[in-house]
């Protein structure tokens, strides 16, 4: 009796005074009913991008979504910011009357074969760190899913890159000095999607009696090269700004090397300048002299935007090889429907 | 609202005079079924809008739908109204192609309560459509019906509201390109990737074609009735293969192969790319 007690009760004051700790992310659990409402959605306004938010429960290491709702297309005007902002709040109450989970999880956006990495994804992650704990973002692709894959990705930005984010220091040595490279930026979290029973059983229902689906059309379609014509573009465009980027710190570096020389060349100098005064007799000149112009520092150019397109460059690479996996497979098929 | 004082009179005829036909996209059904599963514990029913457009050649688009909260007692009904038009405002901002076309409830049949809130939505829209959704599966199975109404009137007064059922088709499209796997099932574990999409798709068509094997040997051998329109279909469909010279067939093949091998490795260059440029980023030093 004594030992259960002790086991299991511990003193107010114990709970109390730990801290709770987030078990970390695992898997971001989603309605089939939130799949179907992004895909209508971000369809509807191909090509231009749209968001939305999503709404849901947080569960100790699954993050459960379970609704969303799309936000209108936002103009660049001072007092639709007001609209909003009154559109959520709106939509937030008006859906917890009907029972709808009212909290939000993090946001969906649709993007274009996968550009998604952009400076202002990531102020928009720390925006809702600060209010929420733990929040994801999808990543739906309307393109990629005509070639019938369902594209789509939770996202969340890694922990070490936030506190170097809101440090706002991108130097090289701290880079190194946490070993972060372009990709723990981002982490990709697994999905799962789930049913309820009502709904599946609907769906099993209504399920065409064809065992052929329009799914298996969009792959088995042949033609894909519109789709790797843009793909090869946008990575073409990636690699020039990659080179910009390279060439900004190279101009940077030779500025360093020569810099140092200066100061180098002005360090002997002072000390024969120096010398001479001592053997002259008389005060000797500090060694520094902050108010010379090569003394001061040159700032070294951030690593943010050549991670970013790191990331955008390998993500296109990585489509690209997975369309190319699935058209040798069809055109192997082709080939063996031919000689049969 | 005020009592019933209508009759509802429920006809399923067999030839509809109408050619109102009924689109309904999957996400409604999904919404629907949400919101009876999270209905408030009194209420038996749940009731919403159906929101969508009217096509030119007459057929009703049902895209999306919203729930409405609603009091439902033996006698009355009353709908909140305000949320309803909150709700539609809301809607319309992201979506501005999006009316109301109607409106939902759950159960099978229509009740007498059904008559006031369809009345209430034919002053919204002339001809409401509405549609009831079985999650009870009274049945055995979920069925899911559509009406419009039709006022049955004896020279200037009017007697009745007269339900008549217009078919209903399911564009199921958008489901299928999920994938009726991801949906059907309670829970799934992982979105599939390309390749394995690609697998599961190979192997429909080639049980597509054993069948078709089978069926054709069947025949031939004199187990199966032959149907002259079938044989036609499945010669029209061998035919279909375009008729190449050998060689330049597999000079297309190849000339594709190699387009894409050539990618392959492109990709695999600026992988290499990368990381040597990100080395030569960050291990520099200044000393």
């Amino acid at each position: 009796m004594a030992n259960n007690s002790n086991t299991i009760a511990r003193s107010f004051l114990q709970v109390a005074s730990t801290e709770e700790v987030a078990p970390p992310l695992r898997v971001v659990q989603i309605e089939g009913l939130v799949i179907l409402k992004i895909i209508k959605h971000c369809k509807e306004f191909s090509p231009a991008l749209v968001t939305g938010q999503l709404l849901g429960l947080d569960v100790g290491s699954i993050l459960e979504v379970t609704n969303c709702f799309p936000f209108p297309i936002r103009e660049e005007d001072e007092e639709i910011e007001a609209d909003g902002a009154n559109y959520q709040l709106e939509m937030m109450r008006c859906l917890r009357e009907v029972n709808v989970d009212n909290n939000t999880v993090g946001w969906y956006q649709s993007t274009l074969l996968g550009s998604f990495q952009t400076v202002e994804l990531i102020e928009t992650f720390m925006n809702y760190q600060e209010n929420i704990r733990r929040c994801v973002c999808i990543i739906y692709d309307p393109s990629r899913s005509n070639q019938g894959v369902l594209a789509l990705k939770a996202l969340k930005l890694s922990d070490a890159f936030m506190e170097l984010y809101r440090s706002n220091n991108f130097t090289g040595e701290k880079l190194r000095e946490r070993n972060l490279s372009w990709v723990d930026i981002f982490e990709e979290i697994p999905v799962k999607v789930s049913n309820s029973a009502l709904i599946s059983a609907f769906m099993t229902e209504l399920e065409a009696d064809s065992p052929i689906t329009q799914c298996d059309y969009d792959r088995l379609q042949l033609s894909t090269n519109p789709f790797m014509e843009r793909n090869v573009e946008f990575l073409i465009e990636c690699m020039d700004e990659l080179s910009i980027e390279q060439q900004k710190f190279q101009f940077y570096y030779r500025n360093l090397s020569r810099q140092q020389a200066q100061q180098q060349a002005w360090l002997q100098k002072r000390r024969s300048e120096n010398m001479a005064r001592k053997a002259a007799g008389e005060e000797p000149l500090p060694e520094e002299d902050p108010s010379n112009p090569i003394f001061k520092p040159i700032p070294e150019p951030s690593r943010l935007d050549s991670f970013l397109i790191t990331n955008q460059i390998s993500n296109f690479c990585n489509q690209i090889n997975g369309v190319t996996g699935q058209s040798f497979s069809r055109l192997y098929l082709m080939k063996a429907l031919q000689e049969s | 609202m005020a009592a019933s004082e209508h009759t509802a009179l429920q006809f399923t005829p067999v030839l509809s005079s109408s050619s109102l036909l009924a689109k309904v996209h999957p996400l409604v059904i999904f919404n629907i079924c949400d919101c009876y599963v999270r209905r408030p514990d009194q209420a038996e029913r749940v009731i919403g809008t159906l929101l969508g457009s009217v096509l030119p050649d007459g057929t009703v688009d049902i895209r999306n739908s919203y729930a409405v909260p609603h009091n439902e007692s033996s006698d009355q009904v009353a709908l909140d109204i305000d949320y309803h038009h909150n709700m539609l405002l809301s809607h319309q901002k992201v979506n501005p192609k999006e009316a109301i076309v109607g409106w939902y409830s759950t159960g099978l049949g229509v009740t007498g309560g059904s008559a006031l809130i369809h009345e209430f939505y034919s002053r919204e829209v002339p001809n409401p459509i509405h549609l009831t959704v079985d999650t009870g599966f009274r049945n055995g199975e979920g069925t899911i019906k559509a009406y419009v109404s039709v006022n049955l009137s004896l020279g200037d007064c009017q007697l009745a509201v007269q339900f008549q059922e217009i078919p209903v088709d399911f564009r199921m499209v958008e489901a299928e390109q999920v994938g009726f796997d991801i949906l059907k099932t309670p829970m799934v574990d992982k979105i599939p990737s390309d390749l394995e999409g690609m697998e599961a798709s190979m192997q429909r068509l080639l049980a597509l074609i054993d069948d078709v094997h089978k069926y054709v040997d069947d025949v031939v051998e004199g187990h199966t009735a032959s149907d002259s329109s079938i044989g036609r279909f499945i010669s029209e469909t061998v035919a279909s293969l375009p008729k190449l010279l050998p060689s330049a067939f597999d000079k297309l093949v190849n000339d594709n192969l190699q387009d894409h091998l050539l990618l392959l490795y492109l990709s695999s260059i600026t992988r290499t790319q990368l990381s040597l440029a990100e080395k030569l980023n960050t291990a520099a030093q200044i000393l």
